[in-house]
């Protein structure tokens, strides 16, 4: 045993190492447990790392900028993860240009019922301005949601975290949800997830079923857009 | 495997040079994903292409891999909730009730319109 066991957790707490191996098998835990339920909603993986990490953080007062630096080569793969995304939207074209119209009219619909529902709720509810502002952006992928929220002087981090509860809520509550109200179109259905709930309820769709998951994709790409646009002309409107 | 994952790499960088030079309000991966959705639609038109990444499923086998592991890229962002627990010890339950009741109404919304354009659309198509 070495004379002070201290310098190696202090060692290893600063390298990338120890973060990086956390974050994969937790995940490889979490997406094991998910697949023996067949992916039941409230097996979801994202979920559960979050709070086993989070969990080890606190209870190793670890502070997250530590975590970060390990965990960022993971993070770094959302953006080719994106572009990946153009695979299976080519593999699927002919169904995807079949649909175009009805895209676009959900889109649009999609995106503004988005913004404006978590406005006026978060009004109704009295929060402060600046939290409102934070939240407004929560359904599109993180780092263009940290972008829009920068841009309106709000808190970036604070909508990170938003985005990623808006997207675990929807990946939990898609399926039930729309089996409930008993939509078969798988079309509908993984559009409806990428407009909600970004990437975290596209990685549901790809779960279920290929073509809900390349809608899904699409989806979370043109709502990327479109939010981009609308945030800042939805807060002026209905903040003022 | 590594010119696939090289291929998407350029994409995206190519994406994110454009959206910078050009100031426009789109995300680089984006424009990347619009760039390679190009690329394997000119493969088939000119077979000269289907080589390298782009030949024998190289960038699509690459692709399929990164997209079913697709929930395990959020986890280092959403981590971060640990930064904001007093922010959500004071509003939490407020802000927790406001997202889920906003992504119900947009799950129910998007879908609704969705499915009621399409099936409006097709009906058109039958009786012209």
């Amino acid at each position: 045993m070495s004379e002070n066991p201290f310098s190696l957790w202090v060692y290893l707490s600063q390298s990338p190492l120890l973060w990086l191996t956390v974050t994969l098998l937790t995940y490889a835990a979490t997406d094991a447990v998910s697949l023996k339920t067949r992916r039941h909603p409230l097996a979801n993986p994202v979920l559960h790392s979050l709070w086993i990490i989070g969990a080890f953080l606190l209870l190793t007062g670890t502070s997250y900028t530590t975590y970060f630096a390990g965990a960022q080569f993971v993070h770094f793969l959302l953006g080719p993860a994106t572009v990946a995304l153009a695979v299976p939207l080519y593999e699927n074209r002919r169904r995807v240009a079949a649909a175009v119209l009805p895209m676009l009219v959900a889109l649009a619909v999609g995106s503004l019922t988005a913004i404006v529902s978590v406005v006026l709720l978060a009004r109704a509810f009295g929060l402060p301005r600046d939290i409102i502002l934070s939240l407004a952006p929560k359904s599109v992928t993180a780092g263009v949601a940290m972008g829009i929220s920068e841009s309106l002087h709000a808190d970036p981090s604070l909508t990170a975290v938003s985005v990623i509860l808006t997207g675990i809520m929807g990946a939990i509550i898609v399926t039930p949800l729309m089996n409930f109200a008993g939509v078969t179109d798988f079309r509908g259905r993984g559009f409806a997830a990428g407009i909600a709930a970004h990437g975290i309820g596209t990685a549901r769709a790809f779960q279920v079923d290929e073509v809900a998951g390349v809608f899904a994709g699409i989806a979370m790409s043109l709502n990327a857009l479109v939010t981009s646009l609308l945030v800042p002309l939805a807060v002026t409107y209905l903040l003022r | 495997m590594i010119a696939s994952l090289s291929l998407i790499l350029l994409c995206q960088l190519v994406g994110e040079v454009a959206v910078r030079a050009l100031a426009v309000p789109v995300p680089g991966p984006v424009v990347g994903l619009v760039l390679l959705l190009l690329l394997l639609l000119a493969r088939d038109r000119f077979p000269v292409l289907a080589r390298g990444p782009l030949g024998n499923d190289g960038v699509e086998s690459a692709s399929r891999g990164m997209l079913a592991n697709l929930s395990l890229l959020f986890i280092p962002a959403g981590v971060g909730v640990v930064q904001k627990l007093d922010l959500l010890a004071e509003h939490g339950i407020a802000i927790l009730a406001i997202l889920a009741v906003s992504v119900i109404v947009t799950l129910l919304a998007t879908v609704a319109t969705f499915v009621a354009a399409s099936s409006l659309l097709s009906r058109e198509e039958e009786n012209p």
